[in-house]
């Protein structure tokens, strides 16, 4: 049972939120080609070990957040706002993308 | 009714002034308040208790506490009764019934009993080598049956079960010495502090012994600390709970027994047991350790006790758990055991310790009351039918003598009670010096104190705990503290292998043990799957340590290089009942009803779950089946009207400058062209490009949308929206509004529909030209606020009357009776859904599923939109685009009498070539109409095919999915 | 020599201590090199390995487990096998590996206890019957053995089941595959690795693999391990629960996310339900052991995880929905809850063939359902090592279709979860 600190509404158990899965996916244009947008519908980020993914506290305010979690230890080691690039990686501050297959 | 020989005449925490009456195996006895049903059988020379799982070999007490294997019982009668529960852990109440379980006809003649007249043959894994011809099941039946212990009621659980939620900043798990002495430091420094105890008194290890702890004997710092809790600003004591779970971020589940059977029986209020979940700052562990039993031949037989056990019977309880005593160890608390036994009246003959070295100081004060001790010795059998009158003593040289005895009370040692610390992620290193695994390193806000960190000492639990708790000054100290001497090696068996018990619970042996070893199964865990050796339902709380001991002496490992296991969730078992808490009955998933639900109840509806919705099915009049109800009402849409509620129909507005742009990107149509006033039907697709739900949006205003969802859509889809817009175009600057509840839907449908809605009274100018389909408007209906859509899924008329929720039942009534003269019929969903049918519009979950496009549905213009939607890109993948894929048509079956069924295929020369997803008998039509999905879709109208039922083949012809009204000349009149 | 097992020969070792009995398999070292090595010593990889030895004659393979075998989701699932999927492809891949199962015990001289008691799956509403007629009717032209049930068939054969019209679920109806059942789980994984060890297979346990080797044209060479580095020209990854972490190590990524799946079981009890019963509309399904155990699974935790523990929400959700269901179980007390990791795919089918480094064969994203493919993932897998060609069976499987758009998704063709 995780404790997830909401930025806006503070330490909640994970039962008021629902997980949206890896953040920092970049919704590429139509462009793509067929492998390329395969990749962005179906690849996924799947580490053992710290996992950057979004979360939304849906039994609370209903603001969509990120998360770096550790996925053996489950430990949580930031909670950052949407649109921000996670803490200690390098990256462009973009969005994750809303596919929710 | 008999006395109790074996209680003894004055001690133990009882209260002999008031008997409590039990019935256990069909006779009655009685007990005292502060027995547990196992020391009230005890006291009353019940020791056969029951059968064991596999050898059905008689059985008696083993242990005190939730460690049991043995006694397990059938508790409580018809429906209230429960299979397996321990006879350790059921305080004694007046009333109390109980049998034993896994024996046939009786424990004491028992039929199954041949299996351990067979052992030899039945050793670990033996099912694997055999009953493989002709095949398994030929002999499962058998093995079934034979299998298995308590059997549950047959009846539906009556109690009432409850749940809780805490926070707390100290959890302090066990109130014997070392949490107590936690709580107490956590108490002085004012934290909020929950202590759980499983047993029914706090107090843990001193409620059997006697000490001077900071100068007060035990009782009155038992009493002190309590006192310190009820003063502390927020501390609760929970007894009878015991903490069964240690889950991630320091929660922690607790269950807490709240009333007996009988209690529930008598009061059908009264919750069983209440589940609460914690999340605590901290937690300590001080749920003590478990003693282990050593491993001989014969250690089963019932009088064989773990010493520990003997001495909670005698000193807690005031039961002699027998005459004569043997003792055999190889740990020194056993000389208190004997010290105890003596202390409470039993006859100690000899003292046996398997060490080389003993210790001398507790030896002499054995020595001093006259019991002997004999080192390096053990014991390697015992006998006694029904119960042990006799061991057999090995001494050092080989030599062997029997000692008569009564009961046997022996001590391995012991495993600190390390279950939880290992389900919080912790782990575990083996103790050498301790002959223990201990915990190691912790990942959680979390200490393991006294006996469950190896710590046996008395003082330095005190001490260990108290620290732990917060606090800094001087720590508790008994007046009695000695560091333990070693205990003896682990893994020594004593006489025929076969015959030593391991895993009490499930007949594991020492000779399974080296079995196993020698066929490869030398890993821990092949060990426990190949043997059961802790697979029980005790998760091997007495046996593992032993198990492992053994499994390293046959591998040539050590025990630490042999390892161990994780343990698992729950401590204990758990009734499922505890787990669903208040989610029982009308709270398990509750069902939502409408806002006219009143009106439909009235009005006779047959009922049914949509989505979790309670909707109309239809509303049958006396003599009416179901089709014929559904037959009128859709009838009367065609004829007249009908009134149907769709108040759960999603509803979401979408305000803000950028509101269309962004349903441009939401829908695979263009909804930035509509205008204001007007509605369009719209698709939404998931980024696979399969259709997620349809609807209608209508243009409240410039900056302001009405996006209408399916019933099952409302919440998924809101939802969906708000994730496209806070992660991937927070830059639109718009707002997503839910407001599906908000707003009560009547649906007014069929050619009298407006004559209808004029007579209720509106301001709305109701003309066909003024008020086209696919418009909106507002107004007041009946002198209410009102929201008109004038969209159709009936393919009639239809005015779509929205208006706030707590007025349907005013408009429900006040168009019923308008529409008396025209009529009117309340209408449920089959009729809703024949009419949709006929007129071939999509129901999405029903004539699509999660791979349907809309290529698929024959919307191919969605390519060909300009901007951007979600889903778009996969349309264009090439399994999307082939021309293969099953599409939207309609069925005409031959006989036109038939309605084909829902489900059937259409026959394809490899299979399966698509579906029929919708049908029924059209009434207005008379004949049946159909909806599915067929390979190559509407380049297939025309052609005929066989349709598949479950009953046989029906010869059918592919259509238009549109049946009725093609021109639409009903929907725009 | 490998000791056959029968009756008699119980018999005889009863009588003399069971002292004859042999070890299952050997402890080899690993050697330097093999014809293939198999990651994974679970049911998949060593099955592979078996037919590879058996049906191929390749038998200088072997089998890296980073722990026991069998430690995976061989060891920590809830033991349903069964065939009655909705599109051809995974009905011919999955019947195909039922009837392997009915012959498996005999094949493998190893009582794996399959027992055919029939898996009923159960509709709730009209739109779930209808849902489930159409099933039926694919399994039938799938050539897969399935059967309408009756409300009154369904209290018959089930009759702790509430199929009262006031339940919060009525039934309404449901279907059965009579041949569906379970077997037992470790019994499938020590059979297969009896019997590949005796066709010369090296079973290397505590063998975890670190890296993968790649020469200079980017074919696979071997792999880099914890006893040292070990050569093939044919590896084949068949481990469930970390695929994704080996393919990391190879180089390329895998449309793959990991979740905890809890199961449970209960105290023992004497038969109360004699089949397996899969309800849709609250995800959960129980079986009986022959122990006597209750057997409940359920659904996936709602996050990745990788940490083989399931959260107490999940499992409140699960058992309650089966204390609702079956209102004689609430006093039924669970004794053990515990997770493996499965490998999710969008489409919840597996991948199976080639994968886009030259001589690396993947074998994984079963999902929830690995445990009742075991000899049909052996089997295809074993095919393509050994003639570098797909086995027809598993073409439609291949980790292609993602980009092409051609998802075999049972769930989303019925909401029948795995």
């Amino acid at each position: 049972m995780l404790l997830i600190s909401c930025p806006h509404c503070g330490p909640r158990d994970e039962v008021e939120f629902s997980c949206g899965g890896q953040s920092h996916i970049v919704r590429p244009p139509e462009s793509a080609s067929d492998a390329e947008w395969a990749a962005y519908l179906f690849d996924r980020d799947n580490p053992r070990g710290v996992h950057r993914e979004r979360w939304v506290h849906d039994h609370g305010c209903g603001q969509w957040f990120n998360i770096a979690r550790d996925t053996v230890t489950h430990t949580i080691s930031a909670v950052y706002p949407m649109g921000e690039s996670a803490p200690g990686i390098a990256g462009t501050g973009m969005v994750g993308t809303g596919a929710s297959l | 009714m008999t006395g109790q020989p074996f209680r003894s005449a004055t001690g133990g925490r009882i209260d002999r002034s008031r008997t409590l009456r039990f019935r256990f195996g069909g006779r009655d006895y009685v007990g005292h308040p502060g027995d547990t049903l196992a020391s009230a059988l005890l006291a009353n020379g019940v020791r056969l208790l029951g059968r064991s799982f596999k050898y059905h070999r008689p059985r008696g007490l083993l242990a005190a506490g939730v460690e049991e294997p043995n006694a397990l019982v059938q508790l409580g009668e018809g429906a209230r009764v429960t299979p397996n529960v321990r006879a350790t852990e059921v305080p004694l109440y007046e009333g109390l019934v109980a049998s034993s379980v896994n024996c046939w006809p009786s424990a004491r003649f028992d039929i199954g009993a041949v299996n351990d007249l067979l052992h030899r043959f039945l050793a670990a894994g033996f099912y694997y080598k055999t009953f493989m011809w002709p095949n398994w099941h030929l002999y499962e039946g058998f093995v079934r049956r034979a299998a298995g212990l308590g059997r549950p009621s047959r009846e539906a659980d009556p109690d009432r079960y409850v749940t809780r939620n805490a926070h707390c900043d100290l959890l302090v798990v066990g109130a014997g010495p070392a949490g107590l002495a936690a709580a107490r430091a956590a108490a002085e420094r004012g934290e909020r502090i929950i202590l759980v105890e499983q047993d029914m008194a706090i107090g843990g290890s001193l409620l059997h012994d006697n000490n001077i702890i900071d100068g007060l004997d035990q009782d009155a710092w038992i009493a002190g600390v309590r006192a310190a809790l009820d003063e502390a600003p927020d501390a609760r004591i929970l007894t009878r709970t015991t903490a069964v779970g240690y889950f991630d971020h320091n929660a922690l589940a607790l269950v807490e027994a709240l009333g007996s059977e009988v209690d529930c029986a008598a009061t059908p209020d009264r919750p069983r047991f209440r589940l609460w979940q914690v999340r605590a700052a901290r937690v300590v562990l001080a749920t003590g350790a478990i003693e282990r039993p050593l491993v001989f031949a014969g250690n089963d037989r019932p009088g064989v006790m773990l010493a520990g056990a003997a001495r909670t019977y005698a000193a807690r309880f005031g039961v002699l758990p027998g005459k004569r005593a043997l003792v055999v160890t190889n740990d020194d608390e056993a000389y208190r055991v004997a010290e105890a036994l003596i202390a409470a009246g039993m006859e100690v003959a000899e003292l046996i310790d398997l060490r080389a070295t003993v210790p001398a100081d507790l030896a002499a004060r054995l020595a001093a009351h006259g019991v002997a001790m004999t080192r390096n010795a053990t014991v390697d059998a015992t006998r006694g039918r029904g119960h042990i009158r006799a061991a057999r003593i090995r001494l050092p040289g080989g030599a062997t003598r029997w000692v008569r005895c009564d009961c046997l009370a022996m001590s391995g040692g012991f495993s600190p009670a390390v279950h939880l610390f290992s389900q919080s992620g912790g782990t575990l290193r083996f103790d050498e010096q301790r002959a223990a695994f201990v915990p190691e390193r912790s990942v959680q806000p979390e200490v393991s104190v006294g006996g469950a960190a190896g710590d046996f000492d008395l003082t330095s639990a005190l001490a260990s705990g108290y620290r732990a708790g917060g606090g800094t000054g001087a720590a508790p100290s008994a007046s009695q503290s000695r560091q333990p001497s070693p205990p003896g090696p682990l893994g020594q068996v004593a006489g025929d292998p076969s015959r030593a018990f391991v895993d009490y619970q499930n007949d594991v042996t020492a000779a399974d043990v080296a079995l196993a070893a020698r066929e490869s199964f030398r890993s821990v865990e092949h060990l426990k799957r190949y043997t059961t050796l802790g697979m029980a339902p005790d998760q091997g709380k007495t046996s593992n340590v032993n198990g492992l001991a053994l499994l390293a002496g046959a591998t040539a490992r050590t025990i630490a290089e042999t390892g161990t296991t994780r343990f698992r969730f729950p401590y204990t078992p758990l009734p499922l009942s505890v787990m669903a808490g208040w989610r029982r009955g009308d709270l398990f998933r509750p069902v939502r009803f409408m806002p006219g639900h009143g009106r439909h109840v009235t009005a006779g509806a047959l009922f049914e779950d949509f989505g979790g919705w309670q909707r109309p099915a239809c509303y049958p009049r006396a003599g009416e089946d179901r089709h014929a109800a559904e037959q009128r009402e859709a009838l009367a849409v065609r004829q007249g009207a009908g009134l149907f509620e769709g108040s759960p129909l999603g509803k979401i507005e979408i305000v803000g400058p950028d509101a269309a742009r962004f349903l441009d990107r939401i829908y695979a149509n263009t909804m930035s062209t509509l205008q204001p006033g007007k509605v369009r039907y719209g698709l939404m697709l998931s980024e696979i490009g399969a259709i997620i739900d349809d609807g209608v949006c209508a243009r409240l205003a410039e900056d302001r949308f009405l996006v209408c969802t399916s019933s099952g859509g409302a919440a998924r889809i809101s939802a969906w929206l708000e994730e496209w817009h806070q992660c991937e175009w927070p830059d639109l600057d718009l707002v997503i509004a839910p407001v599906t509840s908000a707003w009560g839907v009547l649906t007014l449908s069929g050619p009298a529909a407006r004559a209808i809605l004029s007579a209720v009274g509106t301001d709305i100018n109701l003309a066909a030209d003024a008020f086209p389909h696919m418009s909106w408007r507002q107004g007041l209906v009946g002198g209410m606020a009102a929201r008109i859509l004038r969209v159709s899924y009936t393919g009639d008329l239809s005015y779509e009357i929205n208006v706030p929720a707590s007025r349907v039942p005013e408009l429900w009534d006040r168009l019923m009776a308008a529409g008396a003269g025209h009529g009117i019929a309340p209408v449920g969903i089959d009729a809703w859904m024949l009419l949709r049918t006929e007129k071939g519009y999509l129901h999405i979950g029903a004539d699509t599923d999660g791979t349907t496009t809309p290529l698929d549905v024959g919307w191919p213009q969605v390519l060909r939109k300009k901007s951007d939607f979600i889903g778009k890109r996969s349309l264009f993948l090439p399994e999307n685009l082939s021309e293969d894929r099953l599409a939207f048509v309609g069925f005409a079956s031959d006989d036109p009498a038939i309605a084909l069924p829902i489900g059937a295929h259409v026959l394809g020369p490899d299979g399966s070539d698509g579906y029929v997803t919708s049908s029924g008998f059209s009434p207005t039509l008379g004949h049946g109409v159909a909806l599915g999905l067929i390979r190559g879709g509407a380049a297939r109208v025309g052609e005929r095919v066989v349709v598949r039922g479950l009953d046989g083949d029906l010869p059918a012809r592919v259509t238009s999915p549109v049946h009725f009204d093609a021109q639409g000349e009903r929907l725009n009149g | 020599m490998r000791r056959l097992y029968s009756g008699w020969q119980l018999l005889r070792e009863g009588l003399r201590g069971q002292r004859g009995w042999t070890p299952a398999w050997r402890e080899p070292e690993p050697k330097p090199r093999y014809d293939a090595i198999i990651v994974g010593g679970g049911g998949h990889g060593l099955a592979t390995a078996y037919y590879l030895a058996r049906t191929h004659g390749v038998r200088n393979v072997a089998v890296l487990e980073k722990g026991w075998i069998g430690g995976g989701n061989s060891g920590r699932n809830t033991t349903i096998v069964r065939s009655n999927y909705y599109y051809q492809p995974s009905a011919a891949l999955y019947d195909h590996a039922l009837r392997l199962y009915e012959g498996l015990s005999r094949e493998l001289n190893y009582n794996v206890m399959l027992s055919q008691r029939g898996l009923i799956t159960l509709a709730h509403s009209r739109h779930d019957l209808e849902a489930a007629t159409r099933w039926v009717g694919a399994m039938r032209l799938n050539g897969v053995d399935t059967t309408m049930l009756s409300v009154a068939n369904i209290a018959r054969r089930v009759p702790a089941l509430d199929v009262s019209p006031g339940a919060r679920y009525p039934v309404f109806g449901g279907f059965v595959q009579d041949r569906a059942g379970t077997a037992r789980h470790d019994a499938v994984v020590w059979g297969y690795a009896r019997a590949a060890d005796a066709l010369g297979v090296d079973i290397i346990q505590n063998c975890a693999v670190t890296g993968i080797l790649r020469g200079v044209d980017g074919r696979v060479t071997g792999v880099e391990t914890g006893r040292g580095r070990i050569m093939a020209d044919k590896v084949a990854l068949a481990a469930a629960g970390h695929s994704s972490v080996l393919a990391d190590m190879a180089g390329f990524r895998l449309p793959i996310s990991s979740y905890a799946l809890q199961a449970f079981v209960s105290e023992p009890l004497k038969p109360v339900i004699d089949t397996a019963v899969l309800s849709l509309a609250t995800g959960t399904y129980v079986s009986q052991s022959d122990k006597g155990g209750l057997v409940i699974g359920g659904g996936l935790d709602h996050y990745l995880s990788y940490a083989q523990r399931g959260n107490l929400p999940v499992a409140r959700s699960v058992l309650g929905a089966i204390a609702e269901q079956y209102p004689s179980f609430g006093r039924v007390r669970f004794a053990r809850q515990w997770a493996g990791i499965v490998d999710v795919v969008p489409d919840s089918s597996p991948i199976i063939g080639a994968s886009p480094v030259p001589g690396l064969y993947l074998n994984c994203g079963w999902g929830t359902g690995g445990f009742k493919a075991i000899p049909v993932g052996g089997t295809v897998l074993a095919h393509h090592l050994a003639t570098g060609e797909p086995h027809p069976l598993a073409a439609p499987f291949d980790l292609g279709r993602f980009a092409r758009g051609a998802l075999i998704d049972e769930a989303a063709a019925s909401g029948i979860a795995h």
